[in-house]
């Protein structure tokens, strides 16, 4: 298909119903509203299930009981939203029940403001709810990365029987760029054999996140650490620029890695050996290739619109073999390319020094 | 290359509307091209404004702190934005609606009594295309040609009979620049 | 599994009904719990819904009922099984679906799922059990209990000062207009159970007919954390609940008439 001018949102919305979406239910939030909007003149244009629910809470507990009968189904918010979201995210999670949340994040804590931030890193890639699990959390960098990603959602959903969460920000989903949409997907009328459609002809299905004996509960854990495992070899994603022959890498994903791919293109071109590395998975995060670059480098510097919360994962990746600087900033405050190639550059000197000294001694 | 222009002024203005359509004849042009409005705080009241980022390889920050080219709508989107222009940038304000006197002298300036023009075309809302058509005669990242074909594309259905008029609009922007001596 | 014996000359009187699973439930001696989900379970046979019907359990008491019916189920966070049913009816619409919720998570954590479920007339069901208090945690005041009725923690009995007053549910819900048949019945004795099942066929009928939502409420005993034994928890569902909350007819409209 050509490549069309679209809106983040929209783009997203539009790649879900091309991917098969047969069911959406979501609460208003900016600066998501624009997904709901599409999706509610689309959906009822397909005669398709598209509601409009008191809450978020209700929102995500009909995705759930929507998600039970084994039809494509998602919501999408934005970060106060997904943290009314914890609790049903957190039930899906105990049934192994496919489920897509699209969040395009905003700033915070509390009510916050509607500008673009990361600071959901943590809400959504450490479990989002109680219990022990990490959802795969998908992060675009790009109006086309939305489009692509949202239909990978749906289909590692349903491979893995887990929730995918699609970790986009405001500028992601307010700004227009040319992309590309996939073609109109068939909707599939097929249900699982675990779904809830009736007990015809077979036993009843139960779905079900509760265990209370113990050992029970640890076994169902036991079998979400083996998926999540499985999930870990396969499905880490990434890309990178630059990252033959440098010293310095930087770290970040979505509109932060964007940015950064800008002020790292122009610290090459001042003639600095530095590279970028942008996670594509928060969850699970590409840290077998992080720990394979490390060897490589002499330092990274993490660069996200929060305050640090990739950070951590990334100091876990490099386990204290080399320095790990970061630049953040934070509220809805969106870093400009000029200030992360300060960034760069107050880095790279601090590396030189520290190779002179390394030399000297 | 790669341009950034920063268009800003009032809601109602079309300021989001011009972006746009210089970002859809972009990329009938074969460029890479982003436009990201505001729309936070600022939105209520005071200045709106939205970036368009050109360029003939991958776009990496669709915001810059600098940008190379600013269209100044009103008094406010000209105090905030002529300070940021990049040196030897250029700034394109509506001169029928801003009454204040450059700052800069590192920079290109470009008067343009837009609004007046679109009272003379007999609707306000031609204001957006006449700068528009200036800022193309300035500076030629597209030609009028590709432009009227992203109008002729683009025009919200609604609007579609004032389609000669926009296109009017253009032209007399761009007339204003190729026939007037600049400062 | 069940077996059945054959004896001449004798007439069956008593059956499982299909929908109802062939388990032993949790639930305490004398709860009215049992005498709800048999109505309800007879309710889908009669109808032949047993094989189309899908259960959205909630938490409380009667949090393991999923288990208890022979149906496809599931099992809702609190208070959310409303939501959870509207997902499962939209995309579902030929089956039935039926929550089954308590007073806690009906009319506290979850009254603002119940109220928007039937405020948009969703075509679900509610199984709405009152039983004035918090049964599976062991006895607290809950939304419904009396004013003055001791809880362990109303110990001093439920003071409307400070907790408010007990929420009729029914007469709220029938408030709205989404919402098609609202009832409230009561399980103290054997004229008010039949009359009980009378409704939970009617329910099952609207839902089946897509007349909107449905609710019957049926007040129930809790004999171990009212501290009674089973025959004076039934007397207290009639002397004190039924006061409070009177049984009868809160939403009926037309189209419903015509099916009863």
């Amino acid at each position: 298909m050509a490549k069309e001018m679209l809106k983040g949102n929209v783009a997203i919305a539009e790649a879900a119903v091309r991917a098969g979406l047969q069911a959406y239910f979501g609460y208003p939030i900016t600066p998501q509203t624009e997904l709901l909007e599409h999706l509610s003149k689309r959906m009822v244009e397909l005669g398709r299930v598209f509601l409009q629910a008191e809450s978020e809470v209700a929102a995500i507990n009909m995705v759930y009981g929507a998600a039970c009968t084994g039809v494509r189904v998602m919501t999408s918010s934005s970060s106060p939203g997904i943290s009314l979201m914890q609790e049903g995210l957190s039930y899906i999670a105990g049934s192994d029940i496919p489920t897509v949340l699209i969040d395009v994040m905003r700033g915070g804590p509390g009510l916050g403001n509607i500008l673009p931030s990361q600071g959901d890193y943590f809400q959504v890639t450490r479990s989002a709810g109680h219990g022990d699990y990490h959802p795969i959390v998908l992060a675009p960098a790009s109006v086309q990365e939305a489009i692509d990603f949202t239909v990978l959602a749906f289909d590692l959903a349903e491979y893995y029987r887990h929730i995918v969460i699609v970790a986009a920000d405001g500028q992601i989903g307010q700004m227009m760029e040319p992309a590309e949409l996939p073609e109109m997907r068939p909707v599939n009328e097929k249900r699982p054999e675990w779904a809830l459609t009736g007990a015809i002809d077979r036993d009843p299905n139960i779905i079900t996140s509760i265990y209370l004996e113990g050992h029970e509960m640890e076994a169902y854990n036991l079998k979400v650490q083996a998926k999540l495992k499985e999930v870990k070899k396969s499905e880490a994603r990434w890309v990178e620029h630059w990252t033959e022959d440098m010293d310095l890498l930087v770290v970040g994903y979505g509109t932060a890695g964007r940015i950064a791919y800008s002020a790292v293109e122009e610290a090459r071109e001042r003639g600095m050996k530095v590279g970028l590395l942008r996670p594509q998975t928060l969850w699970p995060f590409p840290e077998k290739r992080l720990s394979e670059l490390t060897d490589e480098i002499e330092a990274v510097l993490v660069v996200e619109m929060n305050a640090g919360q990739m950070l951590e994962d990334v100091r876990l990746a490099v386990s204290g073999q080399i320095p790990v600087g970061f630049y953040g900033r934070m509220g809805g405050v969106v870093p400009m390319p000029d200030e992360i190639l300060d960034a760069i550059d107050t880095h790279y000197k601090r590396l030189a020094i520290r190779l002179r000294d390394k030399e000297r001694v | 290359m790669q341009e950034q222009i920063l268009f800003a002024g009032f809601g109602g203005q079309g300021v989001m509307f011009v972006g746009q359509l210089l970002a859809y004849a972009a990329m009938d042009a074969n460029y890479e091209v982003t436009w990201i409005p505001s729309y936070g705080p600022e939105m209520r009241g005071g200045t709106a404004h939205c970036t368009v980022v050109m360029s003939d390889k991958p776009i990496g920050s669709p915001i810059v702190s600098y940008p190379g080219i600013a269209v100044a709508f009103n008094n406010p989107s000209f105090e905030k934005y002529e300070p940021i222009v990049a040196t030897n940038g250029l700034l394109v304000y509506n001169s029928s609606l801003i009454d204040q006197k450059p700052q800069r002298t590192d920079i290109q300036m470009l008067a343009v009594p837009a609004t007046d023009i679109a009272d003379e075309l007999g609707n306000l809302r031609l204001t957006n295309i006449v700068m528009l058509g200036a800022l193309l005669a300035a500076r030629p990242l597209l030609t009028l040609d590709q432009l009227r074909h992203a109008l002729e594309g683009h025009i919200p259905s609604h609007r579609r009979n004032l389609l000669d008029l926009n296109l009017q609009a253009l032209e007399r922007g761009a007339a204003l620049v190729l026939h007037t001596p600049q400062m | 599994m069940s077996t059945t014996v054959c004896v001449p000359n004798m007439e069956v009187v008593y059956e499982r009904p299909i929908a109802l699973a062939d388990v032993h439930t949790h639930y305490c001696p004398g709860c009215t719990h049992g005498t709800a989900h048999r109505l309800l379970a007879e309710a889908l046979d009669e109808l032949h819904m047993q094989d189309r019907a899908i259960l959205v359990a909630s938490v409380g008491c009667s949090v393991f009922s999923y288990k208890y019916f022979n149906v496809d189920s599931c099992e809702a966070a609190h208070g959310r099984a409303p939501a959870m049913a509207t997902g499962i009816k939209r995309v579902n619409p030929d089956n039935i679906v039926v929550t089954y919720q308590g007073d806690g998570d009906l009319a506290s954590i979850g009254i603002a799922e119940a109220i928007h479920a039937a405020t948009r007339g969703d075509n679900i069901t509610i199984v709405f059990i009152n039983n004035a208090i918090y049964g599976m945690t062991g006895g607290q005041m809950a939304p419904t209990s009396l004013p003055g009725q001791r809880t362990n923690s109303s110990p001093l009995g439920r003071d409307v000062r400070s907790a408010g007053y007990p929420m009729r549910v029914s007469e709220l819900l029938s408030q709205l207009d989404g919402t098609a048949y609202i009832v409230r019945r009561s399980l103290h004795d054997a004229k008010n159970v039949r009359k009980a099942k009378k409704a939970l066929l009617t329910a099952l009928k609207v839902q089946e007919a897509g007349l909107g939502f449905s609710m019957v409420e049926m007040l129930s005993s809790c004999p171990t954390n009212w501290g009674m034994n089973p025959q004076e928890a039934l007397q207290w569902v009639e002397d004190s609940m039924l006061p409070y909350y009177p049984i009868g007819d809160y939403k009926v409209i037309d189209a419903v008439r015509e099916l009863m």
